[in-house]
């Protein structure tokens, strides 16, 4: 079965018409075109980011007041009956689960490694396609399964009522005695096939980026997105199978009488949080490396220029990717362990400001005496660099063994995460789908809807996500869903800025929606002589199949 | 032009080390386990006591100063009662002291179990020596079979000099037998 598009023979017969198509469900669904499997992805993660989305509108309209609002009524609604204030609360934490899984799995992930990753690799690499492109097919419908589980396991038991109420970070003994059910399985599944869908992709980058290059193209003239997406798939490669035998040991916990975290069996449910962090820190890599591709091509092509420091940015994602997998334990600075072990934690965390510093720099450095534009994925680009900057300076805030004492589980920890995640790699993602909009669809995106997206969603999520920070100073527990009235105020303010962040989406799916349709035509390279990959040699969208002829970099 | 037949070749190598690369994560994941086990009985990470021979206790300088030990018994899955001989004991550091445990099978059925502990505050695990201990074997108890069970243990006096666990007042021993066999155990 795999010999007849396996066979070369067969290829040279379409090498006439690059552009020859399959038909619809052919292309769509049993696709192993790279672009095409980006494509999907991408399209993948924006409905998974929309749930993922409202789901923090639900949390963010329950926090806008002090009290229980709306909770008691969405569990009724699931329930199909009257839901107690107990299955109320568990809805809570069944929506904060949700969002953290999707927003991180089904959303980041999928988007800038597989949308992304897939699209441009191959063409900035100058490679006909993926090495593994059934493999590639594989992945994604992995993915959407995954996902699928996931959301199909919100309508089951998971304890105290429907669905798995354990927080992304699924710890024991929550996760096992605590949550009777199939709900939680399910969630726990879905994560292995996500996990696994991951590493298979990761094998396919890993073999892309180092057999099928095009001649000329060595390791070190390789575009830093494509160095960043190198580094992304041998942290994948790391650090998910240690996430799945976790997770693994935790189903046998629930259904076999295992007792790998339970204390009262000679387990230990501190260990569950090692293996889970040892994957869990290397995973916020993994989300946001590929962004920092992303930017160091714009920031580039908008400064007409080189980027600065090219080595040092290569290696500094390289240094951040090892370190990263030293430094697992700020995570659970809380446990109990002794000051030996916080302080090295604590200055190994801190190691990691230096390569992130270099990249700031060099960020910088490149735009300086540059010939700037700006253009909405440069101003994407540079809200990434400022928003990331402050999340970077919070971390080091939170890497200290002792302050985290005292900030650990509260909103200041949420503001920082969001900080680098959510108006890190997500403005990375925008960044990069203004960037390359017109290369894969052919049209224009708006400049003028662009900008104003840019503003509105920059003021929402700063409202949203700064005011956290004062939250979590003075006290407030994240995972809760009501507080005392005195941190009703910055609550108050929090939830108006997710509403306006909500018009900033709306402007952005009116622009996709109206460039779709009516957007300016994209010549080849519609950025001009600042992009210099091999993506914009192409026509935009490139031929279906394209480089049958390897281009030869000098 | 798509792949070539050494081309072909030299992607599943890669793909192969790659992929095996990602077996062994996943073995290091469970080997963890044993690894994290072995990691907590050498630093007493955890709260987890130390196990000492004879002859290694009787080379241990006695102090004057005493500490409070607490003992806590409890079980979990099995139908024992399980309870300290006397809820604290006041020893010497450095002192050798015997502790009693009692634990009665209250069903009609014997059963076997088996002890898990720790210490608390976590810091003073690697200082809380056992010579002897009930917990290192599987116990049996016959139907309505009720036993003393000795403990052999000494602090170590270097608690006294580590910063970490000089402050230490008093160290709670808690003991949780849960069952062992448990698919013969209905039978």
């Amino acid at each position: 079965m795999t010999t007849i598009a396996a066979n070369p023979a067969d290829h040279h017969d379409h090498a006439h018409d690059a552009d020859h198509k399959p038909g619809f469900f052919a292309r769509w669904f049993m696709s192993t075109n790279h672009k095409d499997i980006g494509t999907l992805y991408l399209i993948f993660a924006i409905t998974a980011g929309i749930i993922g989305g409202i789901i923090s509108g639900m949390m963010r309209l329950e926090l806008a007041e002090p009290g229980i609002q709306y909770l008691s009524g969405w569990a009724s609604i699931m329930a199909g009956k009257e839901a107690s204030l107990d299955e109320a609360y568990h809805m809570w934490n069944v929506l904060i689960t949700a969002h953290g899984l999707i927003m991180v799995f089904f959303m980041v992930m999928p988007a800038i490694i597989g949308g992304f990753g897939n699209w441009f690799v191959p063409l900035m690499i100058g490679a006909p396609d993926m090495a593994f492109p059934r493999m590639n097919n594989i992945s994604f419908w992995l993915t959407a399964v995954a996902f699928i589980m996931l959301l199909g396991s919100t309508f089951v038991p998971g304890g105290t009522g429907l669905g798995a109420g354990t927080g992304w970070t699924v710890y024991a003994p929550l996760s096992t005695s605590g949550s009777v059910g199939p709900a939680v399985d399910m969630a726990i599944f879905s994560l292995h096939l996500a996990g696994a869908a991951s590493i298979l992709g990761a094998v396919n980058f890993i073999t892309t980026i180092f057999n099928m290059r095009a001649p000329g193209m060595t390791i070190h003239k390789m575009p830093l997105f494509v160095w960043s997406v190198l580094v992304t798939a041998f942290l994948l490669l790391l650090a998910l199978p240690v996430l799945a035998a976790a997770i693994t040991m935790l189903l046998v916990d629930r259904n076999f009488g295992g007792a790998f975290f339970d204390a009262a069996a000679g387990g230990d449910p501190i260990l569950y949080q090692h293996l889970f962090w040892f994957f869990g820190h290397p995973e916020v890599y993994i989300m946001i490396l590929p962004g920092f591709g992303i930017v160091s091509q714009i920031v580039a092509t908008f400064s007409r220029k080189p980027v600065f420091g090219y080595l040092g940015m290569a290696y500094a994602m390289v240094a951040i990717g090892v370190v990263g997998f030293v430094v697992w334990a700020h995570h659970m600075f809380t446990i109990g362990m002794s000051v030996e072990m916080k302080m090295y934690f604590t200055a190994a965390t801190m190691v990691i400001a230096v390569p992130t510093g270099i990249k700031i720099f060099s960020w910088i450095a490149t735009m300086w005496g540059g010939s700037l534009s700006f253009k909405t994925p440069m101003v994407w680009a540079l809200g990434f660099i400022f928003m990331f900057t402050v999340g970077g300076v919070t971390g080091v805030v939170l890497a200290n063994g002792g302050v985290d004492d005292n900030l650990h589980d509260t909103y200041y920890v949420v503001a920082h995460f969001h900080y680098v995640l959510s108006l890190g790699a997500v403005f990375a993602l925008f960044a990069g789908f203004y960037y390359w909009f017109g290369k894969m669809s052919g049209r224009m995106l708006n400049e003028f809807l662009g900008h104003l997206h840019f503003w509105v969603f920059f003021v929402g999520v700063n409202l949203l996500f700064f005011p956290m920070h004062f939250l979590g100073q003075q006290g407030m527990p994240r995972r809760y869903p009501d507080y005392p009235d005195a941190f009703a105020h910055w609550n108050e303010i929090a939830s108006l800025g997710y509403a306006i962040m909500g018009v900033g989406v709306l402007i952005f799916f009116i622009n996709v929606f109206w460039s779709l349709m009516a957007g300016r035509k994209a010549e080849g390279n519609y950025w001009g002589e600042g992009a210099t990959t091999l993506e914009w040699t192409l026509s935009s969208p490139p031929p279906f199949h394209q480089f049958e002829t390897l281009p030869v970099i000098k | 032009m798509t792949a070539t037949a050494p081309a072909q070749k030299s992607n599943l190598k890669t793909a192969l080390l790659a992929g095996s690369l990602a077996m062994a994560m996943v073995g290091m994941g469970f080997a963890a386990v044993p690894l994290y086990r072995i990691f907590c009985q050498v630093t007493g990470f955890g709260g987890t006591t130390m196990r000492v021979s004879e002859a290694q206790a009787s080379t241990i300088p006695i102090s004057s100063q005493t500490i409070v030990v607490r003992f806590d018994a409890n079980q979990r899955g099995l139908p024992w009662e399980f309870k300290p001989e006397r809820p604290t004991d006041t020893v010497s550091i450095g002192a050798r002291d015997m502790s009693v445990f009692i634990a009665e099978n209250l069903s009609d059925q014997p059963i076997k179990g088996m002890a898990t502990f720790n210490v608390s505050p976590a810091q003073a695990g690697k200082y809380f020596n056992k010579v002897q201990c009930f917990c290192f074997t599987e116990q049996t108890l016959q139907p309505r079979q009720r036993v003393r069970m000795p403990v052999l243990y000494y602090v170590d006096p270097k608690i006294m000099t580590d910063p970490d666990t000089k402050d230490i007042e008093e160290i709670t021993l808690s003991y949780t037998f849960y069952p062992v066999d448990q698919p013969g155990q209905g039978s």
